[in-house]
């Protein structure tokens, strides 16, 4: 079983690296933009897998509840923010996606590149 | 138990993300990443960030999938360069998966209590908010009034975002086109009855929580980013069930424009206001006679201009999508 408390870490190698792949190899602009919001989730996850503590409990402190432990606040205050951060720069991007698409009619990247070079 | 659940939603989540890569349908992709926010929101909760964890369901899949479905529209909805298997970008990635997996193996477990992240300033924070600020909720605590200038930055860059979204996709001088929308043309789903009757069923819910997790942020998981999520996922629901004109009647652009440009200078005010009274920038203890209610008010205040920059913002993005639309 001890291999389990890195599975969460293995998680976020994997899920980094679908994201990174979809950014480098898909032509699409579109799909590059969710490779890129599924990279940007698997930032979250690693920090969010680093606030658990074993028998802990949400960082809500409540009257007499003397010894309990609370997991780890301060990763969740980053990712909090990173998460409607992370939606505004989607929704930037997804604005310029627009613009091409009205400026060349396609977005595929190969498409535009050679309209470009024309 | 549950950390056999945990495995078998973060095996799902990798599954999810390879279906998104191998999807050629993009409407498909897009619904899928929908899928992989909900997982991410339930792994979340299993992992103690329950503040998280609402964030990302109401965000990722609520108001990310609309703005994409909004994007397909006016894009197109298939890929259409020929699929091509570059071994260069495989390679690359495979190669750094491995070598991040092999990092791992030095990370402490998941959950161990002395992992270095657990030893530096966290403590302190857990036992001296009861003390300092007196809210149950710490993340709340630490995010609107320990660590207030990062909040203050991070909602600036929300604001700018949504200025660049303004810029890219309004036409100023189309202003009068809005109001064209407010006619009968932009109908929604008004003739579908099963989703128009139950979506005005939750409409009022969803906004009536929006307005608790604004409020009831400093007691339990909430605060202005979540509220302004779900409370603008409320409005875009009844846009898109009865139309962009009624929307539009409910919420003015002009009354959205202010709420982003109106809840940064709150927060910016609070701090001023601070200065003012002779402490520091954002320094709730001044505000009040007690440096406990002090802080409670600074903390309300700020989390209100909070959630008015995102909901503004986030409902601004989508009145701009969607009246491209319309004038397509």
């Amino acid at each position: 079983m001890e291999f389990l408390g890195l599975y969460n870490y293995w998680v976020f190698a994997i899920l980094l690296m679908t994201g990174l792949y979809a950014v480098i190899s898909c032509a699409n602009l579109i799909k590059k933009l969710i490779g890129m919001t599924i990279f940007q989730a698997a930032v979250f996850l690693l920090y969010i897998s680093m606030d658990k503590v074993e028998g802990g409990t949400a960082p809500i402190i409540q009257a007499d509840t003397a010894g309990q432990i609370y997991s780890n606040p301060l990763p969740q205050v980053l990712i909090l923010t990173a998460i409607v951060v992370g939606i505004a720069t989607l929704s930037l991007g997804l604005a310029i996606v627009v613009r091409i698409s009205e400026t060349y009619g396609t977005i595929e990247e190969d498409q535009i590149r050679t309209m470009d070079e024309e | 138990m549950v950390t056999l659940f945990g495995v078998f939603l973060l095996t799902l989540l990798v599954i999810t993300a390879i279906g998104i890569m191998r999807a050629q349908h993009l409407f498909v992709a897009v619904m899928l990443s929908g899928i992989f926010s909900l997982q991410m929101a339930a792994i979340f909760f299993i992992l103690d960030a329950a503040d998280v964890a609402l964030t990302e369901a109401a965000v990722g899949a609520g108001v990310a999938t609309v703005l994409m479905l909004g994007a397909l529209a006016l894009t197109d909805d298939r890929e259409r360069g020929p699929k091509r298997h570059r071994w260069a970008p495989v390679a690359v990635v495979t190669l750094t998966t491995l070598m991040v997996i092999y990092a791992t193996f030095d990370k402490p477990r998941l959950g161990d209590p002395s992992a270095p992240v657990h030893q530096h300033v966290a403590p302190w924070y857990l036992e001296e908010t009861p003390r300092l600020i007196d809210v149950p909720n710490v993340v709340t605590a630490i995010l609107a009034s320990f660590r207030g200038y990062d909040t203050l930055g991070e909602l600036f860059v929300i604001f700018t975002a949504g200025i660049g979204v303004l810029f890219l996709l309004t036409n100023p001088s189309k202003e009068g086109a809005l109001s064209l929308l407010r006619s009968a043309e932009a109908e929604g789903l008004r003739h579908h009855l099963v989703p128009r009757i139950v979506g005005r069923l939750v409409v009022p819910f969803i906004v009536l929580f929006g307005l608790y997790v604004q409020f009831h942020g400093d007691y339990g998981p909430g605060g202005g980013f979540q509220a302004g999520a779900l409370i603008s996922a409320g409005f875009i629901l009844y846009a898109l069930l009865e139309g962009e004109g009624r929307a539009l009647q409910v919420t003015p652009v002009r009354l959205l424009r202010g709420m982003i440009a109106g809840g940064a200078l709150l927060f910016v005010g609070v701090g001023l206001a601070g200065m003012l009274l002779g402490g520091n920038f954002l320094d709730y203890s001044i505000l009040a006679d007690s440096p406990i209610a002090g802080q409670h008010l600074g903390i309300l205040l700020v989390e209100l201009g909070v959630g008015f920059t995102v909901t503004g913002t986030l409902l601004t993005v989508f009145h701009a999508f969607a009246a491209r639309e319309q004038r397509s």
